[in-house]
């Protein structure tokens, strides 16, 4: 038998039809993830055909980008930045309630940005088939799951069929020797791994990430370097689950239980990429040669270096990237003046990002001129800072403590930046106007982005870090 | 809904050389929050039509294009690149597009665009540089033959998904062919179980 990849095992595992040269695979779907913004019109085509949703049990919602993350206003109910917002919130509601779909909702303690809340449930698995109408579905791979997104017509499809047409990507593995050097994190391999790829390396690919680098990540910072694997155009990343994954997963709402889960560790170990594997690309970085990385351009593989220069000289599109970021070819980017930082995101919205921003805030103020936002990626990342008193911290630096929420990530939500303010952002998208129009944006990690709100300008974290820690 | 149905377009070329055109300029986010798939092409590449005042800019690349002449969008390589959202094809076929062009298209735009009736071609970077420098070009496609041709200048195959191709020249329906797999889908299911 030929060696096969974790990804051709996944695959092949959810056929329910394989694919011939005139008909893409029949894929089966484990998991389908619904959100207020791609799903409204995914529902209104199944009313159009009189159809039902195939499999409730395995859809699950919440509302993240339409919601405010500011406090519920004084009648108790969430204050939205327009009408079409509070709709779209409200038609989601609706959906899940004639549907029979389980909504987490504004009354529940689980509500989050889906992919920080999904997988906190242990609803992620190994193994799995994910979808969702959002392209950092991606963010589940980091469990060995097969997990991308997909646009409306084929959330309708799911919702119906519990199934998609697919034909299969190829194969790359994107290999990461070494390790991180201390104050570097998986936001700046991501960002390391994107400038490599170019953000179209690797369209009609699903990537498997591997190597020391990787499998010395925790289970949060796996999330992160998957998340950003549509930054790069593949639409998922793969990380094989090992013993990180599984007692990451132990005990979670929605993971097996007893005998259960002994069966299914067992087969979860099967699943990685046999030895002589075949992929159709690879290509392979040194952790030990990533440093905190930023963005200099609107393209998330513009990134370089915190403490290098811009290109000079530069192409067309470096060029046009420069000009629209304010930056001048062949100079620093640090010192540059910031307006606004943002912690949050599906990407850097967890707990263990909180915390990396908490200890370079630790025992200083946010410059005057900065204003900023972080914004837990879901209630029990709230409930869990707000145990450990990071939300004081927050506080006593300066910055807003919000309610969960994907915020200025994708500024849906009234949470933005004015034209021409400089944001640095620990989100994934740093595309022209995104957290608002004109609004400059810098892709870091939190521990830059925190640097850069006490500086006031672009910021490298690690003399932050390098200080011992204070209890 | 039924596809409409596709097999020849000619028509002039709109030309956005920009590379990495993503789906926050095709539709900024702000514009997500409808609950209809109808009426979007008024926020078709809103940002770069229109400033911070809602008075349209000099530089609007579409100022005094007819788009029921310009339904051929060239773009820069990587066209469509970004999120998800299904809003972006939604709103450039309001506007009038009915095929995208580029050197390389993002997946996920290019699978949205086909359920839209938008072509989603790929051609080589010298058959793009010839669109680039040519605005206004008249082409036809031809999905029959899977052929662009620029009348008196080149002709050129392009690639497609044979299942895409027959969804739109044929009106295959994607959702009612896999509603036809229930059976396999619930064998499936009870092989699982």
């Amino acid at each position: 038998m030929s060696p096969k990849s974790l990804f051709d095992k996944v695959w092949e595992r959810h056929l329910v039809r394989v694919e011939t040269v005139e008909q893409p695979a029949v894929l089966y779907i484990d998991r389908h993830l619904v959100h207020e913004v791609t799903s409204p019109q995914a529902f209104a085509m199944l009313k159009e055909r009189g159809l039902r949703v195939r499999c409730p049990d395995r859809t699950f919602a919440t509302m993240d980008h339409s919601t405010p993350t500011v406090p519920l206003g004084p009648d108790g109910d969430p204050v939205y930045a327009n009408e079409d917002a509070r709709m779209q919130v409200q038609t989601l509601q609706e959906n899940c309630a004639e549907f029979g779909i389980e909504l987490f909702g504004w009354d529940s303690p689980h509500r989050g940005v889906i992919h920080v809340m999904a997988p906190e449930l242990g609803l992620t698995l190994p193994g799995m088939t994910i979808v969702c109408g959002d392209s950092h579905t991606a963010t589940h791979g980091a469990f060995g799951a097969l997990a991308f997104g997909i646009g409306t017509t084929e959330v309708s499809h799911v919702l119906a069929t519990q199934c998609l047409l697919q034909n299969k990507p190829r194969s790359m593995r994107v290999t990461l020797n070494g390790r991180l050097n201390a104050g570097v994190s998986a936001k700046d391999m991501a960002l390391a791994v994107i400038a490599a790829l170019g953000s179209g390396g690797g369209t009609g690919y699903v990537i498997e990430y591997a190597g020391e680098a990787v499998r010395t990540l925790g289970m949060e910072e796996r999330m992160t370097l998957c998340n950003m694997t549509i930054e790069a155009g593949a639409r998922a990343g793969m990380i094989a689950p090992d013993q990180v994954t599984f007692d990451w997963l132990k005990g979670r709402a929605h993971a097996p239980k007893g005998d259960a889960w002994e069966h299914e560790i067992e087969d979860w170990r099967a699943l990685k990429s046999d030895k002589n594997a075949v992929y159709d690309a690879e290509i392979t970085l040194e952790a030990r040669l990533i440093a905190p990385m930023i963005t200099y351009g609107p393209s998330p593989d513009q990134g370089m270096a915190v403490d290098s220069i811009t290109p000079h000289p530069c192409g067309a599109v470096e060029r046009q990237g420069l000009d629209y970021m304010r930056f001048t070819p062949g100079r620093p980017v640090m010192g540059e003046k910031v307006d606004v930082v943002f912690i949050g995101s599906c990407t850097n919205g967890r707990l263990s990002d909180l915390q990396a921003a908490a200890q370079v805030l630790l025992g200083h103020r946010i410059h005057p001129d900065v204003r900023m936002l972080i914004v837990p990626g879901s209630e029990q990342v709230r409930r869990e800072a707000e145990h450990e008193g990071l939300h004081e911290i927050f506080k006593t630096a300066g910055a807003e403590w919000r309610l969960p929420g994907c915020s200025m990530c994708i500024a849906m939500n009234g949470d933005m930046a004015m034209p021409g303010e400089l944001v640095v952002s620990t989100s994934n998208r740093n595309f022209e106007g995104r957290q608002g129009k004109g609004a400059r944006t810098v892709l870091a990690s939190p521990a830059t982005a925190a640097a850069s709100a006490i500086w006031g300008e672009i910021a490298d974290p690690r003399p932050f870090m390098e200080a011992p820690r204070v209890a | 809904m039924l596809l409409d149905k596709f097999s020849k377009l000619t028509s002039r070329t709109m030309v956005l050389a920009q590379e990495n055109i993503d789906t926050d300029q095709i539709i900024p986010a702000r514009f997500l929050t409808t609950t209809s798939r109808n009426g979007l092409g008024r926020a078709a590449f809103y940002d770069w039509r229109y400033d911070e005042a809602g008075m349209a800019r000099n530089s609007d690349p579409f100022a005094g294009k007819e788009p029921q002449a310009h339904q051929i969008l060239v773009g820069g390589a990587n066209f469509g690149c970004g999120s998800s959202r299904e809003h972006a094809p939604w709103a450039l076929a309001d506007f009038g597009f009915r095929a995208v062009v580029s050197t390389k298209i993002a997946d996920i735009f290019k699978s949205n665009a086909i359920k839209n009736s938008i072509l989603p071609i790929e051609v080589s970077s010298e058959t793009h540089a010839d669109l680039i420098a040519t605005p206004g070009a008249e082409l036809t496609i031809d999905l029959e033959r899977l052929e662009i041709l620029r009348p008196g200048k080149w002709k050129q195959s392009f690639e497609m998904d044979a299942f895409g191709r027959r969804c739109l020249l044929d009106g295959v329906d994607p959702l009612g062919f896999l509603q036809n797999c229930e059976d396999e889908i619930t064998q499936f299911e009870a092989r699982r179980a």
